[in-house]
């Protein structure tokens, strides 16, 4: 088997955003956890780069800007805004313990590689491999919405899920309205976060009366 | 490829997104509500000429199954409209939606009915994702509009659980366009329905089964077929009553026809796995389940939701059986239980405001004072309960008589669970329409405002009597595609 | 000829090991408390402290047995075998064939094993504490360290340390998910091995917390300072295993006296790098308590899994 620097690239990036979705079942304090999603939402930007470049796929280039613009920053800033400003619990709570939802979390991979592993005969290696991950990565984001309690974190699962579709899309040469399902599906997140500002707020007070919050009030988001 | 979007058939969506836009502009309700009337009228009557304007393009596919939808939809969003007219006047009056709020109604609802057409008339799969996505953040800030406590969180477990099925649906859609690259090449095609159901029969198996289950979850989430439709009964129970209507019938609706193509490719694949058994497992399940939960119910609204749920298990499980005659079958379900069921739930939404509640037991003995109300609202609880002068008899009994053909011993659960149903349906009809009377705080209800639930139920009734030589080779010709 | 060189090498890289084991140490204390703003121990200050200790005369408790006195040999000596056989600048050298990493994980396990009975031995509460927090620590370290030995395995087709080099540092195995994976569960094992922060803190002996030293507590002079050697060499080995496995690019072969000279340059930056790397990580984080640390580890194991999981992808299970 010959392994080409795009395949080998492809593949590292595609495992460090699996790992980075590991990392957001680990850990427990709440800025840890948006920090991790920043930075797998950075990772993939990485690999939305090394795609266009090797594919000469020009469009992944915006999909990459895309997903480190919102992804990357806007998304993780307004989040910490949000744990700031409503005095959000900083740990996570857990429906499931942490060691138990990573065993889980292995054995989702193992499922995703069985899964995928059966369609060796007709497709190349690289889009194989990045299935396997990306399968992997959106099978996590799903635990996490399963085993994480607070509307925060969920959202986060989410995301990460999301990032992992983003994974698959891009691991796949020649894959039309890339851009356009990247827009919409960031337009999705962006609704979501601001469904979560109004969730906690009435988690919180009881009520969705923005004059509790003085602050944001005024910003009026 | 652009140009296909100034031919007649994407006027029809693209009139609702347009007003859609301008009414995101327009400051008086009263104003809006006739705007948004006049674009419902317009959209239904343009979408009245697609069956004669059937294209197959690189992004439109007007073809019999997605004409009908698509009239089915516009005329049940024109008929909504119209009933949203007065109903959201007395809400308006009563204080509980602001002019701010009722800005973002009228505009989210046009963007809405835009959205499930353009999923519906799309060609591609990608386009129609992305349109479902659309329909689904309209429709969630709809619900979520009162801002009641429970409202919100409704709007939340929807928006939560659709943005899951959305995202698997979106994996399945890359899978497929992963199965269909060998053989189409890279580009377009592999998202476009046409070309893949002309390349189905060479793709890889393992690929397309991987699609077909992710696709399942997801649109499946989409149809509230169970265990996947928790987001339905909050949504409808909290949402203003003109959604309800419409989310109750076009959003299983649009689902279910992507599910529909979905199982074209993978009965023609010889490596595929069968797409009929898993289905036909959601259905029942959903019937069963949604027929039981029925007599447990105390909010009406929550209650017809979980009556749409086992609706749309019927309609799953026929597309499951396979085979024409059970398509056929399941289009004519749909088609009528959507009509049947926005009369029903324009009835219940002026009964709550009659009765200022909108539980069981803030409804009761609606004959002794709201004649109209009260016979309209039992005949469209007769007509969804599927007993004989109406059309979704018809259809039950085709679709039973495909299962007893087909699979005699799943017939045994299915006539269960539409029996429990009903049975429960008939229960509560009881009750809501001659049990004692509860006291009637809001406006009175002038027949006026039940003519949309009469012209739904007045086409039900007629399918029911007789089908006429050329509705029947219709919906045939609309099996024919689907098959 | 070959077998000279080999074995030139190997005594060569014997006395680099010991002779460097101190330092590191000495390097790594005077690095930490500079990040943490103080001046620090003098580097050599860990050789000042084995003479120092060797002079003494050890204290021995009087109901300890022979296992208390023979403890400490054991564990050196296991610790001391266990680093003839990791290659730091040179592949080749005479005990090449036994390199197996199965071995070198059965030596620590003994180190491990001794100094727990000898811990137990006396029957101090802080003995058979520490004891038992190492065993459980153990338990789980393990079998992280197998599944990593399970994923190189399978990429290079041996458990011989020697044979895996040679294979990386040859062939264009490239860059694999497998790899990096075993190399984050590898860095997890290794700082448990050492008992290092956050599992544990070398340089504290509080008594809730503390793991290796609860089990040195009893131990003085030139007993004490085999165990402080021993485990200052195995910091060193563990450093050097990570650097031949992950990064073998320039060491050298025994039979070409010149390429030592790139392989003892590449080992020392390693060393240095992974030095100046455990400083800063462990100068940035607090300890955790001692209930996580299963689940710390138990991450390590995941991830040797996740890493031979992954190899299944590319390589079938043929």
């Amino acid at each position: 088997m010959t392994h080409t620097l795009a395949y080998d690239l492809s593949h590292l990036l595609g495992g460090i955003v699996l790992v980075l979705s590991f990392a957001l079942l680990y850990q427990r304090r709440l800025m840890s956890v948006i920090n991790i999603y920043a930075l797998q939402a950075m990772t993939l930007t990485a690999a939305a780069l090394w795609q266009g470049y090797s594919q000469g796929a020009t469009e992944l280039y915006v999909t990459a800007i895309i997903t480190l613009a919102a992804k990357g920053i806007a998304i993780p800033v307004a989040l910490h805004r949000i744990v700031r400003q409503l005095k959000l619990h900083r740990a996570v709570e857990t429906a499931l313990g942490v060691f138990p939802s990573m065993v889980l979390g292995v054995a989702f991979v193992a499922l995703a590689v069985l899964v995928v592993l059966p369609t060796t005969a007709q497709s190349q290696t690289l889009s194989r491999e990045d299935l396997a991950l990306a399968l992997s990565v959106v099978l996590l984001g799903l635990l996490m919405m399963i085993t994480r309690r607070s509307a925060l974190t969920q959202v986060i699962g989410f995301m990460s899920l999301e990032n992992g579709l983003i994974l698959a899309a891009i691991g796949i040469t020649g894959l039309p309205l890339l851009v356009e399902i990247a827009v919409a599906f960031l337009i999705l997140l962006a609704a979501i976060v601001f469904g979560v500002f109004f969730f906690r707020i009435r988690e919180r007070f009881d009520s969705l009366d923005l004059s509790h919050l003085d602050v944001v009030g005024r910003t009026q988001l | 490829m652009l140009t296909e979007l100034l031919t007649p058939p994407a006027w029809v969506i693209l009139l609702p997104l347009a007003t859609a836009i301008c009414l995101a502009f327009v400051r008086d309700h009263r104003q809006a509500g006739w705007i948004n009337l006049a674009s419902a009228a317009g959209t239904a009557l343009l979408s009245f000429r697609l069956p004669w304007q059937q294209t197959v393009g690189a992004l439109l596919l007007v073809d019999p199954l997605s004409a009908h939808m698509a009239i089915l939809t516009a005329f049940v969003g024109f008929t909504t409209a119209w009933f949203s007219l007065g109903y959201i006047r007395t809400e308006a009056t009563a204080g509980r939606l602001d002019p701010w709020h009722l800005r973002q109604y009228h505009a989210l609802f046009q963007a809405f009915l835009g959205s499930m057409l353009l999923a519906l008339l799309s060609n591609n799969l990608g386009v129609a994702w992305v349109a479902l996505e659309a329909a689904t953040i309209s429709a969630v800030i709809v619900v979520g509009l009162s801002r009641t406590a429970e409202a919100v969180e409704a709007s939340w477990k929807f928006f939560i659980l659709c943005g899951v099925g959305i995202a698997l649906a979106l994996f399945g859609t890359i899978v497929l366009a992963l199965a269909a690259t060998p053989i189409l090449g890279p580009g377009l095609p592999t998202m476009t329905w046409t070309s893949l159901a002309t390349a189905g029969p060479q793709m890889h198996g393992t690929l397309l089964n991987l699609a077909f289950v992710f696709l399942l979850l997801g649109y499946g989430t989409k149809a509230a077929l169970a265990p996947l439709h928790a987001w339905m009964p909050d949504a409808h129970a909290e949402g203003p009553t003109p959604v309800s209507a419409v989310l109750a019938g076009s959003i299983p609706g649009v689902a279910l026809v992507l599910i529909l193509r979905l199982r074209g490719l993978l009965v023609g694949n010889p490596e595929a796995i069968s797409p009929g058994p898993p289905l036909m497992a959601l259905g029942l399940v959903s019937i069963l389940l949604a027929s039981l939960s029925l007599w447990r119910r105390r909010d009406v609204k929550r209650f017809f939701a979980f009556s749409t749920v086992e609706q749309t298990g019927v309609a799953a499980f026929a597309l499951g059986l396979g085979g024409v005659g059970a398509t056929f079958a399941a289009i004519l379900h749909l088609t009528l239980h959507t009509l049947a069921k926005a009369a029903v739930f324009q009835c219940v939404g002026r009964a709550a405001q009659l009765k200022g509640g909108q539980r069981f037991t803030d409804i009761s003995g609606l004959l002794s004072r709201n004649v109209p109300l009260g016979l309209t609202l039992a005949a469209g609880i007769v007509a969804v309960a599927g007993i004989p002068p109406f059309g979704l008899f018809t259809s039950e009994f085709l679709v039973m008589a495909e299962t007893v053909r087909l699979q005699p011993y799943l017939a045994i659960l299915l006539g269960l669970g539409l029996v429990i149903g009903g049975w429960a349906l008939i229960t509560r009809l009881i009750t809501l329409c001659t049990g004692p009377e509860t006291p009637n705080p809001g406006p009175a209800v002038h027949w006026t405002a039940l003519v949309p639930a009469w012209l739904h139920l007045a086409l039900v009734l007629l399918l029911g009597l007789a089908m006429p030589e050329s509705v029947t080779a219709w919906f045939a010709a609309i099996a024919e595609v689907a098959r | 000829m070959t077998a000279l060189f080999a074995l030139i090498a190997e005594l060569l890289h014997m006395a680099l090991m010991l002779a460097a084991a101190p330092l590191l140490i000495g390097l790594l204390r005077k690095a930490e408390a500079r990040l943490m703003g103080r001046a620090g121990p003098p580097i050599l200050q860990p050789v000042r402290d084995l003479i120092r200790l060797v002079r003494k005369q050890p204290v021995i408790a009087e109901n300890a047995t022979w296992l208390f006195r023979a403890a400490p040999t054991v564990h050196f000596a296991a610790i001391a075998a266990a680093a003839a056989l990791v290659p730091s600048f040179t592949l080749g050298m005479t005990t090449a064939p036994m390199s197996d990493l199965l071995v070198i994980g059965g030596l620590f396990a003994l180190a491990r094993c001794v100094l727990a009975l000898a811990a137990m031995d006396i029957g101090t509460p802080f003995g058979g504490l520490g004891a038992s927090r190492e065993m459980t620590f153990g338990t789980f370290a393990e079998p992280a360290l197998l599944l990593v030995v399970l994923t190189l395995s399978l990429i290079a087709g041996t458990t011989n340390l020697d044979a895996i080099a040679t294979l990386l540092r040859d062939s264009s195995v490239g860059l694999r998910v497998s790899l990096g994976l075993a190399m984050l569960a590898i860095f997890a094992i290794a700082i448990a091995e050492n008992a290092r922060i956050p599992v544990d803190n070398p340089a504290t002996h509080l008594e809730l917390t503390m793991v290796h030293e609860a089990m040195t507590l009893e131990y003085s002079g030139r007993h004490l300072a085999l165990l402080e050697m021993a485990s200052w060499l195995k910091l060193l080995v563990w450093f050097t295993l990570i650097g031949t496995i992950f990064a073998p690019f320039a060491i050298g072969s025994a039979e070409y006296p010149l390429a030592w000279l790139s392989g003892l340059t590449a080992w020392a930056l390693i060393v240095l790098a992974l030095a100046g790397a455990l400083a800063l990580f462990e100068s940035s984080i607090a300890k955790m308590r001692i209930f996580r640390v299963p689940e710390f580890l138990g991450v390590a194991v995941l991830l040797g899994l996740l890493a031979a999981i992954f190899l299944f992808v590319s390589q079938g299970f043929a």
